[in-house]
């Protein structure tokens, strides 16, 4: 038998690191389950020859090829996009790009600047703090003085431009369009027991330096230090509730597979915008018949993705390549609302260094621009280390037909039902692409790029999970009140991207973290009277 | 006790002729083609989770061949790997990203190429700083994020 905790956080990935580490001190009885385990950098990919292979297999950002024991499987049958993430301690940010801007201030308002969707119960200015605290604990490197966005004060400075950058900086200018160094959590100083940066380049699934922040070596040590207890390889089945429609803690299985009960006052969920709303569904019961927290019935709705449009050429001088960082720069020239581009809203635009010979070669042969026989060398050697490319960010307008639900059929290891996502890019979204295309491409032919190839959307760009349990002042509109508290049951919270109400037009993480972080401090605000 | 080969060895011989066929070897850049042994052997070496779609690949290939692809003549051989490439999906795919990823990283073929016989870590590489000029006229915009009320 466990002895019942204060707090019970589900999953220990960018948001449910955060809310640990935050409320540490509050010196309660926190614990964490995570599904998976400890990561081990002496096994990352870029330490071996095989580091470009192991992105098509164990190191796959899908969760259906990768198929490790940590990872569940989704039907994602029903969507253009599919879905990726990673399962374990430190969650999705262990393999993700770094890239980490932040939403903009409109984003919160599009209901009100635009007349779509709905504003959201917070605004940028309540953030702001936490984004900073957020940004100090990541380690995040960028530069200051963006004139697309408020004004921020990065810890470390930026990365090189390189000669990607450069290339793409100068095109840029030759259309007169804003562009800006990304901010990344990839350190580019020492920083907080973390070594610098020293270009492995292949950053996404996992960095063996550990100069990429993940909270596995950010949050997570400093919350334990702090006492917080994490217990890994225990997934969680259900949330299990009391006869006064509280949360009275969790059914999960343990790293033995033996299923367990642990007690809680409090639970916290961060299981993302697929694995919270899957969670929420297998907890219904008779007190809950749809699901818990779910009498708004937009449990595992409004899921939105951010479909990208992807575009690359080929330069003749040499590029960065896998020599660095994957993403360099980012522009917002398109992301406010200008209707006369036949859309709401708008798109961020990120810029690729280039990319390994095994990417170049399979993704140009896939494309039909690097040929079999005997002209495949001469074609290899124009093409590998000359690419460049950028890819548009579309904000994706919460639809409720775009959802989570439990496949009737698909079960984990443990025999727990699967999610299943239906998915469709909507009419406003498809435009945005269609735009960003073509600017894209405009951007290339300045840079003086041929050869130039679309992925439209990213097959397997399902990176962000957002929406599908949103936050909101109407318990009829929101499965969350405006500080992650259900509506339904006083003691449940959800800190993840299933919150956001829109999707804004950029990558989600900070922000993620910046609310999880900004509940954190709601809850500690109000350890009193949280219930009421 | 022996282990059951990954795949038979007429399936061997497409494989290897279908390889030579997307990749052939060339004297100009000193380069062996995708049927070299060494190739050849880092590929069932590290077959691995891909095993099951390139049987599946190479038994579609033995098909619509109806013999082995080196005793085609040339023109036949070509026409039956475009039928072979538009026709395959996914298991064709997982073929030739196979044959790629295990050419790409040979020695002889890295060296050609110029790049260091190494993965990434620990050694890292050296990214230039760039010319952080261009950024003047970014810079010197007004301010162009939009207020809220």
């Amino acid at each position: 038998m466990n002895e019942a905790v204060d707090v019970l956080i589900i999953g220990a990935g960018a948001s449910g690191a955060a809310v640990a580490w935050s409320l540490a001190e509050t010196k309660m009885h926190i614990l964490c389950l995570d599904q998976g385990g400890w990561m081990n950098p002496a096994a990352y990919p870029s330490r071996g020859r095989d580091w470009e292979a192991r992105f098509f297999g164990d190191y796959s950002p899908s969760p259906n090829i990768r198929a490790r024991p940590e990872d569940y499987p989704i039907n994602d049958d029903n969507s253009p996009i599919k879905v990726v993430n990673f399962n374990g301690v430190g969650g999705s940010t262990v393999m993700y790009t770094a890239h980490f801007p932040r939403l903009h201030p409109s984003d919160f308002k599009v209901k009100t600047l635009d007349g779509v969707a709905d504003d959201w119960p917070i605004d940028y200015d309540t953030l702001a703090p936490f984004f900073a605290e957020n940004d100090r604990m990541m380690g995040v490197s960028g530069l200051s003085g963006d004139p697309a966005f408020p004004p921020t004060e990065p810890p470390m400075p930026p990365l090189p431009l390189g000669r990607s950058g450069a290339a793409l900086g100068k095109a840029m200018n030759k259309l007169g369009w804003h562009w800006w160094p990304s901010d990344t959590t990839v350190a580019t100083t020492d920083y907080e027991g973390r070594a610098r940066c020293i270009n492995l380049g292949h950053c996404t699934p996992a960095c063996a330096q550990g100069a990429k922040a993940s909270t596995d070596i950010t949050y997570w040590p400093a919350a334990l230090r702090a006492g917080v207890e994490l217990r890994t390889h225990c997934r969680v089945r259900e949330i299990t509730t009391n006869e006064h429609g509280m949360a009275s803690g969790v059914v999960y299985y343990d790293k033995d597979g033996v299923e367990q009960f642990q007690g809680a006052e409090v639970v916290i969920i961060a299981c993302n915008g697929i694995g919270t709303p899957r969670l929420l569904l297998n907890s219904a019961s008779g007190r809950f018949p749809n699901g818990l927290a779910n009498s708004s019935g937009l449990v595992g709705k409004n899921l939105m993705f951010h479909p990208y449009a992807q575009v690359y050429g080929f330069v003749e001088e040499v590029t960065d390549s896998n020599r660095a960082p994957p993403i360099c720069l980012w522009s917002k020239e398109f992301y406010e609302t200008d209707l006369s581009r036949g859309f709401v809203r708008g798109y961020a635009f990120q810029f690729g260094r280039g990319a390994g010979p095994v990417m170049e070669a399979v993704m140009s042969e896939a494309k039909g621009i690097l040929p079999w026989g005997a002209a495949h060398h001469a074609v290899f050697r124009r093409l590998n280390g000359h690419r460049l490319q950028l890819s548009a960010i579309c904000e994706d307008l919460p639809e409720e037909h775009n959802r989570v639900t439990l496949d009737p059929h698909l079960k984990d290891i443990h025999g727990i039902p699967a999610p299943k996502v239906d998915y469709t890019i909507g009419e406003n979204s498809a435009k945005m692409m269609e735009h960003g295309v073509a600017r894209a491409k405009e951007v290339l032919a300045a840079a003086g790029a041929t050869d130039i190839c679309v992925n439209c959307p990213i097959l397997y760009g399902g990176w962000h999970l957002l929406g599908t349990a949103r936050m909101g002042t109407d318990p009829e509109r929101s499965v969350v009140n405006e500080w992650g508290r259900s509506h339904d049951v006083k003691n449940l919270f959800i800190v993840d991207g299933s919150v956001f109400v829109t999707s804004g037009g950029v990558n989600p993480t900070s922000t993620i973290q910046a609310i999880a972080l900004y509940i954190a401090d709601q809850m500690k605000s109000r350890l009193a009277n949280l219930f009421d | 006790m022996l282990t059951k080969p990954a795949l038979t060895p007429a399936q061997r011989d497409d494989l290897r002729s279908f390889a030579a066929m997307i990749i052939p070897d060339s004297a100009e850049y000193k380069v062996p083609g995708a049927d070299d042994p060494k190739i050849q052997a880092d590929i069932l070496a590290t077959l691995g989770r891909d095993t099951e779609p390139v049987r599946e690949a190479l038994d579609h290939l033995a098909r619509l061949a109806g013999q082995p692809l080196a005793g085609l003549d040339p023109a036949r051989r070509e026409t039956v790997a475009k039928e072979f490439r538009n026709s395959g999906g996914a298991a064709t795919a997982t073929l030739i990203r196979v044959v790629l990823q295990c050419y790409y990283r040979d020695d002889r073929v890295l060296r050609s190429l110029g790049l260091e016989l190494r993965p990434p870590f620990p050694e890292g590489y050296t990214l230039e700083q760039g010319d952080w000029s261009l950024l003047d006229p970014v810079k010197a915009r007004p301010a162009m994020w939009r207020r809220v009320p």
